[in-house]
């Protein structure tokens, strides 16, 4: 046994699209393209990009939500770029994925506590109503939301109490692998270090191995132990965090980093030479 | 020197009478000419609503409890309604928040400059294009011509801003309000938009009111700020005071739970409950004053 959780090697992922003609091999759009990661058990993999940069896709690839066009996934040293659904069920249990927008994510019409322990219900594992009680209250509990939640409606909880909703549906069936996908950038500045806390927590508790897919370089120092930068579907660099943050090679890295905005005067920071003022000055110029 | 915009202990009430929620609780800040100031707060600190009384463009069940919105010394609160109608645009400008659903799909991103320029600035069609051409060029855009024939959709959202930003400056205004323009965007591209921000507001002299959720953005082109929560002003001063010395408890949270990509992990500290509790109840309790009245 290796103490690499997850490896992915030269994944690669492209979406078809429309064809021009009927006879013709539709073209394909490339979004991820031979990205090789490997996540130690029990760490936390921050993948990085902007919008387009093919991060969902990754992590959607990685919970086999989609099927790879080339490359493979190795989990827990077993192959499953390939397996099918019956193969996989099992693996469900295992890797679980948290998404961005809980108000979308958790069903409006099912209380809290039978959201909550869906994935129980349908993986075989409830006893009854009492059990499916209990456990629903434990899970609240993990994620520290109160008990008397467990009667309510998505639509009578804050943004916040939400994305713990959704952390706790996660963690339901008790998964070694979690993949995490933007789940604090809705957020208040206020709530969003409250969930960070809390996946710093349960990860230390838990021993949960993540991938926290984020735009937010901020966030990602804050959580992770690695970080990789994803620039058109390819991994740019890659590496521990302090090492990435204080010393970035890659160009794209660079300019990731000096763009965000630090809450600190800093009077130069508007007037920087980018390539879009070089083009304003010649258009101005013209 | 009197402010441009000088706001006066604003109450504004979303929703019927006895089922109405205050938004604005005695809100007040001055923006000075060519003086950029921000207006940070939470989702529901009511930051957005004293933007849209400003611009006259509350929702139609919000009601003005009280208080002046002055511009450049005239109440419009007070003012006929097509007198204020005529600033907007002209005198006062928005930047909206979400450059995709501001821009009308169906029509080209050209006829929806020279529609606004000709019943502002009363031009004519062929002029018209031609000012839309220079404004496009302004705010760095490459093939103005080209992006002039083409669909919102057609372009990227930092265009779609872009577009926006332009048009806001257009004609001129000595007030620019800017409702979170930069929170849809990557960084890189918020970082761009910021620039042409500042470049525009210096070439053409206005004075913004830059509404935003976050501390770094103000702190890059803010001069000034004013913290806003539950509808009252927490913290008001120039920005490198107020994030150097935050004088209230709820501005020192906000920065302490910033998380920040120059500073190790153990950094952060969340904002406390049991501060915010105390906030809200405080404001409940001053909702009560108001319709108790004057004791």
């Amino acid at each position: 046994m290796t103490d690499i959780l997850l490896r992915t090697s030269h994944l690669s992922f492209a979406y078809p699209q429309r064809s021009s003609s009927l006879f013709r091999r539709p073209p394909v759009r490339e979004v991820v393209k031979r990205v090789d990661l490997a996540v130690p058990r029990g760490s936390v993999l921050g993948l990085v990009g902007e919008s387009g940069s093919g991060k969902t896709t990754l992590g959607r690839l990685l919970v086999r939500l989609l099927r790879p066009t080339s490359g493979g996934i190795q989990f827990d040293d077993v192959e499953i770029g390939r397996l099918g659904e019956a193969e996989l069920r099992p693996l469900r249990t295992r890797i679980q994925m948290i998404f961005q927008d809980p108000q979308s994510s958790l069903n409006p019409r099912l209380r809290l506590g039978v959201t909550l322990t869906r994935p129980l219900q349908i993986h075989g594992r409830l006893n009854g109503r009492q059990d499916q009680r209990d456990r629903a209250a434990a899970l609240l509990d993990l994620v520290g939301l109160p008990n008397s939640l467990i009667d309510r409606y998505p639509h009578e909880l804050s943004g916040g109490q939400r994305q713990r909703a959704g952390i706790a549906r996660a963690l339901a069936l008790e998964p070694d692998f979690i993949v995490a996908d933007e789940i604090v950038s809705g957020l208040d500045v206020s709530t969003q270090a409250h969930i960070l806390l809390l996946l710093r927590e349960l990860r230390a508790r838990l021993g949960l191995t993540m991938v926290f897919i984020s735009h937010d370089l901020s966030v990602v120092r804050l959580l992770c132990d690695d970080v990789a930068i994803l620039q058109h579907g390819e991994v740019v660099e890659s590496g521990p965090v302090a090492r990435i943050f204080n010393a970035p090679q890659h160009a794209y890295t660079r300019q990731l980093l000096s763009a965000i905005p630090l809450p600190d005067v800093e009077p130069g920071w508007l007037d920087d030479s980018s390539p879009l003022f070089f083009s304003l000055k010649q258009g101005s110029a013209a | 020197m009197t402010a441009v915009l000088a706001v006066h202990d604003l109450h504004v009430a979303i929703g019927r009478r006895g089922a109405a929620a205050n938004v604005l609780r005695g809100a007040s800040l001055e923006v000075g000419a060519g003086e950029v100031r921000g207006l940070v707060g939470e989702s529901g600190a009511g930051k957005s609503m004293l933007g849209r009384a400003v611009l006259g463009l509350l929702p139609e069940n919000a009601v003005i409890g009280g208080g002046t919105i002055r511009f450049e010394g005239r109440d419009l609160l007070a003012m006929p309604e097509p007198e204020r109608r005529s600033l907007l645009g002209r005198r006062i400008a928005l930047i909206p928040q979400d450059p995709m659903t501001s821009l009308n799909p169906v029509r080209r991103v050209g006829a929806q400059i020279a529609v606004m320029l000709r019943h502002q600035l009363a031009l004519s069609r062929h002029a018209a294009l031609e000012r839309a051409v220079e404004l496009l060029a302004e705010v760095a855009i490459r093939e103005p011509r080209r992006v002039l024939e083409l669909y919102p959709h057609e372009i990227s959202g930092g265009m779609r801003q872009r577009v926006l930003i332009a048009m806001a400056f257009a004609c001129d205004p000595s007030l620019v309000i800017a409702d979170e323009p930069t929170t849809a965007l990557d960084v890189t591209v918020q970082r761009q938009v910021l620039q042409l921000v500042e470049r525009l507001r210096q070439r053409h002299g206005a004075a913004i009111l830059f509404i935003t959720h976050d501390l770094g953005v103000v702190a890059k082109i803010c001069r000034t700020m004013t913290v806003l929560h539950a509808g009252r002003v927490r913290d008001e001063a120039e920005t490198a005071d107020v994030l150097a010395r935050p004088r209230h408890p709820y501005t020192r949270a906000l920065l302490a739970a910033t998380p920040r990509a120059d500073r190790p992990a153990e950094a952060l500290r969340p904002v406390p409950p049991a501060l915010i509790e105390s906030l809200w109840s405080e404001a409940h309790r001053l909702d009560r004053l108001a319709v108790a009245g004057p004791a």
